[in-house]
């Protein structure tokens, strides 16, 4: 059977409105380029409120590309250029009023490598709600930070070294704390560049459960590179490929019966 | 027969250790021979510091007789009693008590030369002595008094002509034990003298302090701002590389060349007053701003870009970013950097000489518009005088410059580890 690849697209992009539930982030016909590189081609993606949505493709496939024009961080890079539409309810988020600063305290992001501040674990995660005043009181940004540690699970292992610095906890803890920094300028949506890559598979364990536990309160997007990762957080999933979307629907379908060839040949590991 | 044992792999494998074995003996020769230079440089300058930092001293059984109070009688009126005590004939008292340590000499002409022995300065070392203690008038005393700089010369064993005359009076002193050997404040406390042990290099320490604070003031910041501007902000384009080529050539321009500017710009179109530590600073800040920048550069670019995304990521402005975190991280760099050009303008000469520095200074600069000069500019018309003992106090500046980058960089020392312990 011989489907026109745009209509299938488009039905893999709406493929969460179908229910009924207007979409938190939508993407429309985004590209990318950066510098003479064509690393987004035409990607349309709707993501759905507090649930979990995975990216998984090859690697330099532009999954975490995708991620970034979420909260516009690829403009951190020379020479790039978006273009298309990106929405966060309804309001598109590459308009000229719009306010990077702000939206990105809409939209938090937590990276591959643990990146805490060289600073001490209370300013870490004090420095976002202070930049952005959301704390008047000393006593109310105390409880931002306690709410936010005890949130990433981690305020047990910290709560008697606030005053130590962040980079000298354990890579594991050190990602929750990202988390936790995220978390502590109260956003709507969570993207993980691969939260798991550069932590062993225990303290991977507890970032998964951590996952699992803010999706009540936080739509979260992870880009991973394990499948299996894919298969236990996320109830959605999108196949990238070169640059394109490859496929997009609930988690359970694409494991058990994906539509497309390549994205067959993905999850069976026999490319990538 | 494994690879590792077939005879050409053993005969390469044995050069190559030849090859590491002389290459270790040529590195430890080459820090023996760095080492012994050094060590000789370091004797040369101590060796003439120790004459620059000492004085001696005649002790005399002096009397101070009344009549020498009363030499002048005509006091101006108006005037305190202090007046009989400045004005008394202090060069008679001082020749009487010459005379009187050596009795045995009885010609006048010798009785006068006797008075070579002594520095003229000694007549003001008495004149304090009796205004701190009038009642010493119709005492007699035993006053240290220094020598005069011949007979430093033959004292110290500088390279000058020697009076025989003088030297067979010392050594007589020697034999009463009447000579002894002060330490010389006058060298930290005084400005610059025709004199030399009168001569000291406190207006030309306190010339290059001042000089050292405008350069900083205003190079640390311009260079600092240019450095995160080019580092972080500017998006590459021809202009940027068109800059940064120049900013790297103009490190390697010649320091006199910056004096040229100085002068042509600061002096001649600005007017600003010529010989002041504030044209100065200026000038060496220009010559400062390309070190400044380009370790600065080296600094920031060395800071993970993870740390700036992770500000960016939480909704930090890219100024708020990179003052925040960018920054600091690479503060111990940019400190690093700063001290280096520091280091280097405190030495630089070439381009003072063209800002009219290289003054006479006697009294003490007290503002960045006073005419001043600087330390390395001391040393050097020290060094050019023909007088040994000049030279000796340019050994003894040489020695304190040193002492200065060493405290600039224990200073350097101690900002990086607070910096380094505040991550």
């Amino acid at each position: 059977m011989n489907v026109d690849p745009s209509n299938a697209l488009m039905r893999d992009a709406e493929a969460a409105s179908a229910e009924g539930i207007p979409p938190k982030m939508v993407a429309r016909s985004v590209n990318v380029h950066y510098g003479a590189t064509h690393a987004l081609k035409d990607v349309s993606l709707d993501i759905q409120g507090y649930e979990v949505t995975a990216l998984i493709g090859p690697s330099g496939c532009g999954k975490s590309t995708v991620l970034r024009c979420f909260n516009r961080m690829n403009e951190m890079f020379e020479n790039t250029q978006t273009s298309g539409q990106v929405t966060i309810d309804g309001m598109d988020i590459y308009a000229r009023d719009i306010d990077v600063v702000a939206l990105r305290a809409r939209v938090g992001m937590v990276f591959q490598r643990p990146n805490p501040f060289p600073k001490s674990i209370f300013d870490n995660i004090a420095y976002g709600p202070r930049i952005h005043g959301l704390a008047e009181t000393k006593e109310d940004l105390e409880q931002i930070v306690e709410a936010s540690l005890q949130r990433a699970g981690l305020w047990d292992e910290v709560k008697d070294r606030l005053k130590q610095s962040g980079t000298a906890l354990s890579d594991g803890q050190q990602q929750r704390l990202c988390i936790a920094r995220a978390i502590a300028v109260q956003p709507e949506v969570i993207l993980m560049d691969e939260p798991c890559s550069a932590l062993d598979p225990i303290a991977t364990g507890k970032i998964e459960e951590l996952i699992e536990e803010l999706r009540t309160g936080f739509t979260i997007v992870i880009v991973t590179h394990s499948m299996q990762q894919a298969a236990r957080v996320s109830q959605r999933t999108a196949f990238i490929s070169r640059g394109e979307l490859g496929e997009y629907g609930p988690t359970v379908e694409m494991f058990t019966k994906p539509r497309h060839e390549r994205t067959k040949d993905y999850i069976m590991g026999r490319y990538g | 027969m494994t690879f590792a044992q077939t005879v050409s792999t053993k005969r390469k494998l044995s050069s190559r250790n030849r090859a590491d074995t002389a290459f270790k003996m040529l590195g430890r020769g080459a820090l023996l021979l760095a080492f012994c230079s050094l060590l000789a440089l370091a004797i040369a300058i101590f060796s003439r510091t120790l004459p620059a930092l000492t004085h001696h001293q005649i002790t005399l059984d002096v009397a101070f007789e009344p009549d020498a109070f009363d030499y002048q009688t005509s006091a101006p009126s108006g005037t305190d009693a202090s007046y009989r005590l400045i004005y008394a004939n202090y060069g008679q008292i001082v020749g009487r008590s010459l005379e009187k340590a050596f009795p045995e000499i009885v010609d006048p002409a010798e009785k006068r030369a006797l008075r070579r022995l002594v520095s003229p300065t000694a007549r003001m070392q008495l004149r304090d002595r009796v205004l701190a203690n009038p009642s010493w008038i119709g005492t007699k005393q035993r006053v240290a008094l220094y020598v005069s700089k011949g007979a430093e010369n033959i004292l110290d064993a500088n390279e000058e002509t020697v009076d025989p005359q003088l030297t067979l009076w010392l050594t007589q002193l020697q034999d009463r034990r009447a000579l002894s050997t002060t330490f010389k404040s006058t060298l930290f406390t005084r400005g610059d003298s025709r004199e030399p042990e009168s001569a000291g290099l406190l207006a030309a320490l306190v010339g290059s302090l001042l000089t050292i604070a405008v350069s900083v003031a205003i190079s640390f910041p311009v260079g600092l701002l240019s450095a995160v501007y080019l580092e972080q902000f500017a998006t590459r384009s021809r202009l940027t590389d068109i800059i940064e080529v120049n900013i790297n050539n103009l490190a390697a321009v010649p320091s006199i060349l910056f004096g040229l500017l100085g002068l042509a710009v600061f002096i001649n179109v600005f007017h600003m007053p010529r010989s002041s530590p504030l044209v100065g600073g200026l000038t060496l800040s220009l010559m400062m701003l390309p070190t400044i920048i380009i370790a600065s550069r080296a600094a920031l670019s060395a800071v993970p870009n993870a740390l700036k995304a992770g500000a960016l990521a939480v909704g930090a402005s890219p100024v708020q970013a990179i003052f925040h975190h960018v920054v600091p991280q690479a503060m111990p760099g940019i400190i690093t950097g700063t001290l280096l050009a520091i280091a280097q303008a405190l030495g630089e000469t070439a381009p003072l000489l063209l800002l009219g520095m290289v003054a006479f200074i006697v009294d003490l600069p007290s503002e960045f518009t006073d005419a001043a000069t600087a330390l390395p500019v001391q040393i050097y018309m020290w060094a050019e005088s023909p007088e040994t003992a000049f030279s000796n106090n340019a050994a003894a500046a040489v020695v304190v410059l040193l002492c200065l980058l060493l405290a600039l960089n224990s200073l350097a020392m101690i900002l990086r580890s607070r910096f380094q312990k505040r991550i």
